[in-house]
């Protein structure tokens, strides 16, 4: 099904340059497997960091046109040097460590942040043959790898020594442990749909039915972009790092390269989520047959940076969300919209197989009624609640006679 | 040192259970008694999965079956236990287990 | 297992978990002491690798260092005894000859059993496996497992909630 001839210089797969080479070498078969794993993390690096430049000025340059006004554009030609400019301003800072601090936990706290966000880029598929470990569980991988961020950020907030640091310390990790859950959930819709954790399945399987799974699963897919979003701290929930609330939150007290990692771990958890979005909704490196004459790697990094553009755009264009309607609407609105879309998926699993239905039947079946379902369930649900009814739109005050006081018109005082 | 067997798995088992032990019953903070009761379950998860991928058996992932069920207990009481650390925290103003002894006079 | 990757693995993790266990006993500073705990269930998810577990490697890491660790270091920073010190009581040589003496116990009984054992290879795949026995053979114990969590989850809120609160929705 795929024509890759496997020469060395066949770039469809780049692991085949890296084969012959190896080949060629010819060393035992565990040293074979250790440089192997090393070649393909440090081109994994490679790309990420180099992804990051780029990316900084893309944001910048383009969250300032959506404000109407220019992006960085002094610093080069065009400002495509401001990254280069960032970097040496981090690295020649002075990285700070107050005191009274805990310097272990200190130091650390960069480092802990900084390796989830990367060691997530092994299970992900780049191509045929390009996923760095193909495990059998890499699904629930890329949950348990994002859950280390959790005890991470906590020990950077507290090692501060600084109440406003382990303020929003806290108040980072209620977020991220309630958007934990709906993304695990969100992300079990596919995985019951496909049959298996293993990330290569996921995308044979959209490539064998020719269906993205965001088709059949779009609450799932929405669901977890905003997970994703809240789980990297990203506008517009980047309550965390409010510069205007919290005095930037649990990382206040560093500076220098200690502030550059989490200033690029930023930008690394946006793009895991973002390539963990692609491979699973929508279809990976496959695009319907035209990865047998595009390279099957830049289909899936076209995908991964339109994907990550969304985000951009939503840090242009939305307000930022408060602490508590965040966790409102995890627990409130997220949490019984997952689990009822887990039960849809598996009665819908259970009637295929009972009723051998052909797939050309099933699945535009399975799609039309999670698309009703997720319709049904938004809205119905958020009337349930109490919201999109209109009736929380701010009445006007009017003055009466009586000096001191005001009325409204109208209903009583909206909340 | 040339092979694995079950039984390095076991010996590593018992010494993380043995340190576990002894910190449920020497540490004065009721947390750090927490901490080690958290070891002693990560001890016997250890073992179950050694025995379920070493041993003979007809139903081998039973090991792996009764491991996810001492997990799920193990965050319970986690859960339960330090609420109570709270609490205990509130009205004593102390964690010191050896100061916790309203019930001698 | 007669591979050297296998061996090497387990020596390494073995390393890693007894002595950031070690490190977790003997750390003056419990905040220490909790980070040296998340660096010992990191071990032990290695040590499940290399025994071909690979769905409870990733549940251990999941639960235990990504909520449990949590859940400690919060009631640590909620019960701020002065120093948050991780000394020992008056019954510290006691209980070294206690678990002494159970280390001492168990391995002996370890090395020197007949182990039944079998020339499996290894699992492929144990998720599956997993799945299947949680809801065909064990489903009674999954539905118990969890209402102890429901309940867990309503102890803990009610346990800890503040005196004299009004009644919420």
């Amino acid at each position: 099904m795929f024509l890759l001839k496997g020469e060395w210089y066949d770039f469809r797969d780049l692991t085949n340059p890296i084969r012959s080479l190896l080949d060629d070498l010819g060393l035992p078969g565990d040293a074979d497997y250790v440089i192997w794993s090393l070649l393909g993390g440090a081109g994994i690096l490679l790309w990420l960091i180099l992804s990051v430049l780029a990316f900084i000025w893309i944001e910048r340059r383009v969250v300032a046109l959506m404000q109407n006004r220019k992006g960085p554009n002094r610093v080069g030609p065009a400002g495509l040097l401001q990254p280069v400019a960032d970097a040496l301003k981090l690295l020649l800072k002075e990285a700070i460590t107050p005191r009274a601090t805990d310097k272990y936990v200190f130091w650390l706290g960069p480092v802990l942040i900084f390796i989830p966000t990367v060691v997530v880029f092994a299970v992900i598929p780049f191509g045929e043959r390009m996923a760095l470990a193909d495990l059998n569980v890499g699904v629930l991988f890329l949950i348990a790898i994002a859950g280390i961020n959790t005890p991470a950020v906590f020990m950077a907030g507290w090692a501060s020594n600084n109440k406003y640091a382990l303020l929003g310390a806290m108040r980072v990790i209620a977020m991220l442990i309630s958007y934990e859950v709906v993304q695990v959930l969100a992300l079990l819709g596919p995985v019951i749909l496909v049959g298996s954790m293993r990330m290569q399945d996921v995308v044979g399987w959209q490539d064998e039915f020719n269906t993205p799974l965001l088709l059949l699963q779009p609450l799932c897919f929405a669901a977890y972009l905003i997970a994703g979003a809240v789980e990297i701290n990203r506008s517009p929930m980047d309550i965390s790092e409010a510069e205007s609330e919290l005095a930037a939150g649990y990382h206040t007290e560093y500076g220098g390269i200690k502030f550059g990692f989490f200033y690029q771990a930023e930008y690394l958890a946006g793009f895991a989520v973002a390539a963990t979005a692609v491979t699973v909704f929508l279809g990976g490196w496959t695009l319907w047959g035209l990865e047998d004459y595009i390279p099957g790697w830049i289909i899936f990094l076209s995908k991964l940076y339109i994907t990550f553009f969304v985000y951009i755009w939503s840090r242009g264009t939305l307000p930022r969300l408060r602490i508590d309607q965040l966790m409102a609407f995890a627990w409130k609105f997220m949490l019984p919209l997952m689990v009822l879309n887990v039960l849809a998926v598996g009665a819908e699993i259970m009637v295929w197989h009972e009723t051998e239905a052909s797939r050309n039947v099933a699945l535009p079946a399975i799609g039309a009624v999670n698309a009703a379902l997720a319709l049904v369930l938004v809205v119905g649900w958020g009337r349930f609640l109490g919201h999109g009814t209109g009736s929380q739109k701010g009445h006007r005050a009017t003055l009466t006679r009586e000096v001191g006081k005001i009325y409204y018109t109208g209903a009583e005082a909206s909340s | 040192m040339d092979s694995v067997d079950l039984e390095h798995y076991l010996i590593v088992g018992s010494l993380l259970f043995a340190i576990g032990m002894y910190m449920a019953l020497a540490k004065r903070n009721f947390i750090g008694v927490l901490i080690g009761i958290e070891l002693m379950f990560n001890a016997v998860n250890l073992t179950f999965i050694s025995f379920s991928r070493f041993a003979e058996s007809d139903a081998p992932l039973a090991g792996h079956v009764f491991v996810i069920f001492v997990i799920t207990v193990a965050a319970a009481e986690a859960a339960v236990a330090l609420a109570l650390a709270v609490l205990l925290y509130r009205v004593r103003e102390t964690v010191d287990v050896d100061r916790i002894d309203l019930l001698k006079w | 297992m007669e591979d050297t990757g296998s061996v090497i693995a387990f020596w390494l993790f073995a390393a890693m978990t007894v002595g950031a266990a070690v490190g977790v006993a003997a750390s003056r500073n419990l905040i220490h002491a909790v980070g040296m705990l998340i660096i010992s269930f990191a071990g032990l998810a290695g040590l499940y690798v290399t025994l071909s577990a690979d769905f409870i490697a990733v549940a251990q890491v999941l639960i235990y260092i990504g909520a449990i660790a949590v859940l400690i270091l919060f009631a640590i920073v909620l019960t701020p005894e002065a120093g948050r010190h991780n000394q020992e009581g008056f019954m510290r040589f006691p209980a070294v000859a206690l678990a002494g003496i159970t280390a001492a116990a168990m391995i002996y009984a370890a090395l020197d059993t007949e182990w039944v054992l079998s020339d499996r290879p290894g699992f492929e795949g144990t998720a599956t496996v997993i799945g299947d026995a949680l809801l065909d053979k064990y489903a009674l114990p999954f539905e118990i497992a969890s209402v102890l969590l429901l309940v867990a989850v309503l102890g803990a809120i009610v346990l800890v909630r503040p005196e004299g609160a009004e009644e919420g929705e």
